[in-house]
């Protein structure tokens, strides 16, 4: 090997061989460098309508540099008479019970379908994989219907039913989210060593205690990654709140928005303050939680 | 794990009922709709009063969507579509930008972040954000490109022949940055010898990449697969939040709702658009769980 490989590292580092490299790297970064600036413009053009003034862009039209100072005005129009904060709240609502039950029910079964023969806990995960990878379309049309005649306890419902609720949105996003959910946890949990669930249930532990005391605490980098991949997941959703909720002032912020469009159809620069508040929280979870959101994914799809 | 044989009685009875519980909620909401679908689709049921023997109407609402529907074959059409320009276009260019920032470049995780970072927006505001780009008189594009100008205004988004790639546009800005995310992370895990043998065998940077790291990552890329297929089975929120999904951006998903919910209360008609729509996500469905299955044993 070595008498193979010597040459070549001595062809490496010739300069003109060198200079070759070095070229590359400089079209690469060159290449990378204008993909970037594409990819976020979008987002910086949003930014920059959102910034002006209305009355500056009806005069020099949005294709234009600034004739009057930027200013928040816009933003804070959005937030005052959208009512952006009660959206806001909507969506913690749902989101919140949404990502602690979901990982509570999921690091739970997750936790017992490894106990079952592997035929077992193969099939049961499959049913729920399978059931987070079928287009939500496929089953709205009975579940709405399913929605609408279900009856709820007075408490946990306004109406009686699971329709217009937000106990029905969060129990959607639940049975939903639960699949992937345990996906990726179970994936999570086939990594720890069996002997610390042997002793503590050698040494007397129920089943729940282990679950509590043993494997959730092992579990915290899974669970971070997965609470965070599941508000994002909830936050985002527009198709459960638009159908399975029917009062425009109980939905969350991403599908209120659309009550939005219609009210300031001509009025660019307030769309698109109003876009970029609804999607700030998801923007600043992302870039405190980037490494959680990678391991997320990841644990999803590298190791099924 | 530990073995079920060491648990005691109790704990036994509490594991079966927690799967127990868990499996009935995922078949009631889940899997129980799913087979209401197919139930509904064989009925002409508007919404109003019980479903008898005389609302069966057998397969004539599928004959239905099949001969006479005119918005099935182009709803249809679209998908296909949609699911081509992700498949072809969008994913080879997430797994591209993944074996670059493999590379380890100067300012790679900036790049990453960049790229990442639509994947989290809400799909409703990457609809808004492109409205902002594809407004006739006041958007970027149009006036960019001088069209404003000149008077040669393009609707991109009410044309109903670009309006859907114009979309796909907004989508693929989404879906580049969650392959490249995935393929990443692929890339990270194989093993740095085989590259290595690659290259001192004297292959080009091509070459490892398709002989060599393309397929020791097959895992991944049918997982890539999958959910690209996916994705483009399940698009609705730009498609509805432009214009409902109508006028060139008919989709299955689109459809059903517009049929059987937000418009119109043709609950088995709209039923048999969902059957059709779960019967080609079976296909990426099915082929997921056969490699989780391979690959557990």
């Amino acid at each position: 090997m070595t008498v193979v490989t010597t040459p070549r590292v001595r062809a490496r580092t010739t300069p003109a061989l060198l200079q070759h490299v070095n070229l590359a790297r400089l079209l690469l970064q060159t290449f990378l460098v204008v993909m970037a600036a594409v990819w976020l413009f979008p987002l910086l053009w949003a930014l920059y309508e959102a910034l002006r003034p209305i009355s500056d862009t009806t005069k020099r039209g949005y294709f234009s540099l600034p004739g009057q100072p930027l200013t928040l005005a816009n933003f804070v129009t959005a937030w005052d008479q959208a009512n952006l904060p009660h959206y806001y709240l909507n969506t913690l609502l749902v989101a919140i019970p949404g990502v602690v039950v979901t990982l509570l029910l999921a690091s739970l079964l997750a936790f017992t379908i490894t106990k079952f023969s592997w035929k077992l806990n193969l099939a049961v995960l499959m049913l729920f994989t399978a059931g987070n990878l079928l287009p939500p379309q496929v089953i709205i049309i009975p579940l709405y219907w399913v929605y609408l005649k279900t009856p709820m306890p007075h408490f946990l419902s306004d109406n009686g039913l699971l329709y217009d609720q937000y106990i029905g949105i969060i129990f959607i996003h639940i049975v939903f989210q639960l699949g992937f959910a345990t996906f990726v946890l179970s994936n999570y949990m086939k990594t720890l060593p069996k002997e610390l669930t042997e002793s503590a249930l050698v040494d007397g532990a129920g089943l729940l205690r282990i679950w509590a005391n043993v494997i959730m605490p092992l579990c915290r980098p899974a669970l971070a990654a997965m609470a965070t991949l599941l508000f994002t997941f909830i936050y985002n959703d527009f198709f459960w709140a638009l159908l399975l909720m029917k009062s425009g002032s109980k939905r969350p912020i991403v599908s209120a928005l659309n009550n939005l469009q219609g009210e300031y159809f001509t009025n660019y620069n307030l769309l698109a303050a109003g876009a970029l508040l609804a999607a700030i929280p998801s923007i600043l979870i992302f870039l405190a939680f980037q490494k959680h959101f990678v391991r997320g994914l990841t644990l999803g799809a590298t190791k099924g | 794990m530990v073995r079920f044989g060491l648990l005691t009685k109790r704990d036994k009875v509490l594991l079966a009922l927690i799967v127990a519980f868990l499996v009935l909620l995922d078949l009631a909401f889940i899997w129980g709709p799913t087979i209401a679908s197919f139930i509904l689709s064989l009925t002409n049921w508007n919404g109003i009063g019980a479903i008898t023997a005389r609302s069966f109407v057998g397969l004539k609402n599928y004959v239905t969507l099949f001969t006479s529907y005119l918005f099935f074959k182009p709803a249809l059409l679209h998908n296909l579509i949609y699911l081509g320009v992700l498949a072809f276009v969008a994913t080879p260019l997430g797994i591209f930008f993944a074996v670059l920032l493999d590379r380890e470049l100067a300012g790679t995780r900036i790049y990453q972040t960049i790229f990442y970072l639509p994947v989290v927006l809400p799909l409703v505001v990457v609809g808004f954000i492109w409205e902002l780009q594809y407004a006739p008189t006041d958007g970027f594009i149009n006036n960019a490109l001088g069209l404003v100008k000149s008077n040669h205004i393009i609707d991109w988004l009410g044309d109903p022949r670009i309006n859907l790639f114009a979309v796909l546009i907004a989508a693929s800005w989404r879906h580049v940055g969650y392959i490249m995310v995935l393929y990443l992370a692929g890339l990270k895990s194989v093993d740095p010898t085989l590259r290595e043998a690659a290259r001192l065998d004297g292959a080009n940077a091509w070459q490892t990449f398709f002989r060599v790291v393309f397929p020791v990552m097959m895992p991944i890329n049918v997982v890539i697969a999958v959910i690209t297929t996916i994705e483009s089975l399940r698009a609705f929120d730009i498609a509805y939040i432009i214009n409902r999904g109508k006028n060139g951006l008919e989709l299955l998903s689109t459809l059903i709702v517009n049929n059987s919910i937000s418009e119109a209360n043709l609950i088995g008609f709209g039923s048999a658009i969902a059957v059709v729509l779960l019967v080609i996500s079976l296909v990426p469905i099915v082929t997921f769980l056969v490699t989780m299955d391979r690959r557990i044993e």
